[in-house]
């Protein structure tokens, strides 16, 4: 099954749906596609449910061609303006291969939690901040359970008061940030009025849970899973009973994808010039994998960049004073939960560093180019194909995983015959 | 200024096994490269280690490779992941099994173990190969390596016998005597030895090496599903020998479970002044669709294997397909160890030894002649 388009949208969050929205607005009428790995639009931030207007908009609203594809996956670059996905049949079987060709994408493709390594934490019962949301979500039971929530970031503070709100207990809060970092920041947000808010109405909810600053998890203790959980807490250690450990250092640029389509990335993020173009032709980035900015920088990004790849350059180029503002919050939340030297000296020589291929900090630390470290030790060889294990080695040892090997997201064998420009993909890839 | 007694150009599976070796000889080596141990050829292969029949002087070097690895193999590290694997040649039909008879008679004939395999002992064998093959040849002696691993050793024992290893060095110059790194500086040694594989003519003009280009898929996790490098024999009809490109089954377990996929060659097109064009790494997707369907024709079950990742490399091909080991016939003091294509991970040993026996001047145990650079690059 092919599929072909003016404009093609990988990513349903906030900058893709943003992008979607303005594009249609253009007199030009381009014909959208809109692709997404999950089932439903929104993204991560928007997974309980998007807006109102992306529904409308997907339903036809600006009377232009726009269609979503659920469940689909870029896999790989097939030439300058076609891509290989994984993807269902209208009727909802699959997966199945597609080629989609198109005029320009728009990798729209949001962040990932950053995970930093220390003993204990690949412990069954150790799970990311948003990844504990997500397992509640998906019908893990938390009632009664003893929680802990460590790392940085005002997602923690989101994450602590929904599982509280399902019914966990949750013991502390470890935020690693110093205390007068956060002051510094709740002060400034004086000037966002709506993220104010958002903060205070966080804090009002989670008034009866211990939030600690300038305290971070050091150990994670346990036979079969996670028992207890050590926080350094300024000059002491406090040990925790805990059934759950979510733990989140902030937020990374997904850089996976724009990696495979040949984007140059620099500092763990998608290199793009002004008005969102990336180094690969016919590409366009907006949002988190341009660096994290937050779902306000998102959307304004996303606008931007489908008003730049429907022709309309002046609409897109007056969006940068609102889009310098939204990197401007997104600074001072980077320079006030910025992880703190402590957290790179955590891990010890046998900690874990790369769980897929069982590769240890110690084993890592001799290389000196990320290429090197997946070559010879094996990091980053694994399943998730370095997307947790690269932002750590970025952060313990420098090291910058610029580029990645198709297909971005494991796949049956089978799909990469679909490749072939001279076969016709379908449901079944293989025949001829 | 004199910094060793032989300079070795590249770091790949062959510069670090003749650097091992001269050391061993007791020569003051240095080995110069622009990247790290095994970042080339080395990285994109699958490190089988197989003895060939397609000439005598092919068999000779790769037997005696072969057995050069299984005595090392006790002194590998685990990351090596050293294993008797073996080589189960595939044959679809009659014209293929008869030349699974040839090669198990050439074999047998040189005291290889070999076992010509009915077809329900190729599936007993293999059981995900599909019904209906007519037979196979298994070669149990066979061997797979990992190779960068390997190369990064033999390196550390080279250094361990006072070899030098400077990395991160990338020579842009080569005289006789002379060698020039990107920064500018000059190492100076009698003898200097071109292992730059896919890169050697770019630093010894004139020698007739190629980049073929090969693709590889690695899979998931799948333990158990084959148990040998399997290849298939169709190459005997038309396939890697031409210049055309080409792709053939050729599977391999891996000590993780996963399954290693090959394989393809394509030579780089050459411009009307004899330049390939720029590296491009990049994916063919084409080429890359037909080695899958190739390997799903033999292994049906395979297309359902996850895929976790494909990449490409260059091999440095001779117009004989034989490497060029010896002295350069024209500029003193140049010896060559390069142009493996394929098979320099098995041959890298048997060229260490020949190449420190040469330089040396002892009597070599297998005939140096059919290596020889000056077969292609004429006397001096």
């Amino acid at each position: 099954m092919d599929h072909s388009c003016d404009i093609l949208i990988i990513g349903a969050g906030p900058a893709g749906l943003h992008a979607a929205r303005a594009a249609s607005r253009s007199t030009r009428r381009p014909s959208i596609l809109l692709v997404d790995e999950n089932p439903s639009i929104g993204g991560q931030i928007w997974r309980r449910g998007a807006p109102a207007w992306a529904g409308r908009l997907l339903a036809g609203a600006n009377a232009c061609s726009i269609s979503y594809l659920s469940s689909t996956t870029v896999l790989q670059r097939l030439g300058p303006r076609a891509v290989l996905a994984s993807t269902l049949t209208p009727s909802g079987r699959g997966p199945i291969a597609a080629r989609i060709t198109f005029d320009t994408v728009i990798l729209a493709t949001g962040a990932r939690e950053l995970f930093l390594p220390f003993p204990g934490w690949t412990l069954p019962g150790v799970v990311g901040a948003g990844g504990a949301q997500a397992l509640v979500k998906s019908g893990l039971d938390v009632t009664g359970k003893r929680m802990v929530v460590a790392g940085s970031g005002p997602l923690l503070l989101a994450v602590a008061g929904f599982l509280r709100s399902r019914g966990a207990l949750v013991a502390a809060i470890a935020e690693q940030a110093p205390p007068a970092a956060i002051r510094r920041f709740a002060l400034s947000l004086a000037g966002y009025p709506t993220k104010a808010f958002q903060g205070l109405m966080l804090r009002a909810r989670l008034a009866s849970v211990p939030y600690w600053t300038g305290a971070w998890p050091i150990r994670a203790t346990g036979t079969d899973r996670i028992e207890r959980v050590t926080i350094r807490r300024g000059d002491r250690d406090v040990e925790i009973p805990c059934d759950l450990l979510a733990c989140g250092f902030g937020l990374v640029p997904s850089i996976h994808l724009a990696a495979v389509m040949g984007c140059e990335i620099r500092d763990g993020r998608v290199v793009t010039d002004d008005l969102l173009t990336t180094t690969a032709p016919h590409v366009l980035c907006a949002g988190e994998a341009n660096g994290i900015g937050g779902v306000e920088c998102a959307a304004i990004e996303g606008e931007m960049a489908g008003l730049a790849a429907a022709g309309m350059i002046d609409p897109a180029r007056r969006l940068l004073p609102a889009r310098a503002r939204a990197r401007r919050f997104a600074a001072l939340l980077d320079s006030a939960f910025a992880p703190r030297s402590e957290l790179s000296s955590l891990a010890s020589p046998d900690t874990i560093l790369c769980r897929c291929e069982d590769v240890t900090t110690g084993e890592v630390k001799p290389y000196t180019t990320w290429r090197e470290a997946k070559i010879h030790a094996r990091c980053g060889m694994g399943s998730c194909q370095g997307r947790v294990c690269g932002p750590i080695a970025r952060y313990l040892f420098g090291l910058d995983p610029g580029d990645a090997r198709p297909p971005a997201a494991p796949v049956d064998v089978a799909f990469l015959a679909a490749a072939d420009p001279g076969a016709i993909p379908g449901e079944s890839p293989l025949s001829e | 200024m004199r910094t060793a007694d032989v300079i070795i150009i590249g770091a790949g599976i062959i510069g670090c096994a003749c650097a091992r070796r001269l050391s061993s000889d007791g020569l003051r080596v240095l080995v110069l490269d622009a990247a790290f141990p095994g970042a080339g050829a080395t990285a994109a292969g699958m490190g089988h280690i197989v003895v060939m029949d397609d000439s005598q002087a092919m068999f000779s070097l790769t037997l005696a490779s072969r057995e050069a690895w299984a005595r090392l193999a006790p002194d590998l590290p685990p990351r090596a992941e050293y294993a008797a694997a073996g080589t189960l040649w595939v044959a679809a039909d009659q014209e293929e099994l008869d030349a699974a008879g040839h090669k198990h008679a050439f074999l047998r004939e040189r005291g290889v173990k070999a076992e010509l395999l009915d077809p329900d002992s190729l599936r007993g064998a293999e059981p995900n190969l599909r019904p209906g093959l007519a037979g196979g040849l298994l070669v149990p002696d066979d061997l797979v390596v990992y190779p960068p691993t390997v190369a990064a050793w033999l390196l550390g024992q080279a250094v361990r016998l006072g070899a030098r290893a400077v990395m991160g060095s990338r020579v842009v110059r080569v005289e006789s005597g002379r060698v020039t790194i990107a920064d500018g500086s000059v190492f100076e040694s009698p003898a200097i030895v071109n292992a730059g594989g896919q890169w050697s003519q770019d630093l010894t003009p004139g020698l007739p090496i190629r980049r073929r280009k090969g693709h590889l898929v690695i899979t998931d996790r799948s333990p158990g599903f084959c148990r040998h490098q399997v290849i298939e024999l169709g190459y005997i009809k038309k396939a890697h020998a031409s210049d055309e490109d080409s792709v053939a089954f050729n599977i391999q377990p891996r000590p993780t479970g996963q399954v290693l996929i090959g394989s393809s060659r394509q030579f780089d097109p050459i411009d009307e002044r004899g330049h390939g064009r720029p590296l491009d790494h990049g994916i063919d997707h084409a080429i890359l669709a037909r080695m899958i369907r190739r390997a799903a024709e033999y292994m049906p079950t395979l297309a359902g294997l996850r895929a976790l990742r494909a990449w490409t490399g260059f091999r440095a091909a001779t117009p004989d397909s034989l490497p060029l080991i010896g002295p350069h016939p024209r500029i003193p003091g140049l010896w060559l160890a390069t142009g493996h294509e394929g098979l320099g991970v098995t041959n890298s040993l048997g060229t260490a030894d020949l190449l420190a026996d040469l330089m040396a001047a002892r009597t070599p145990t297998i005939p140096a002649e059919p290596y020889s650079p000056s077969r292609v690059l004429g006397d001096g």
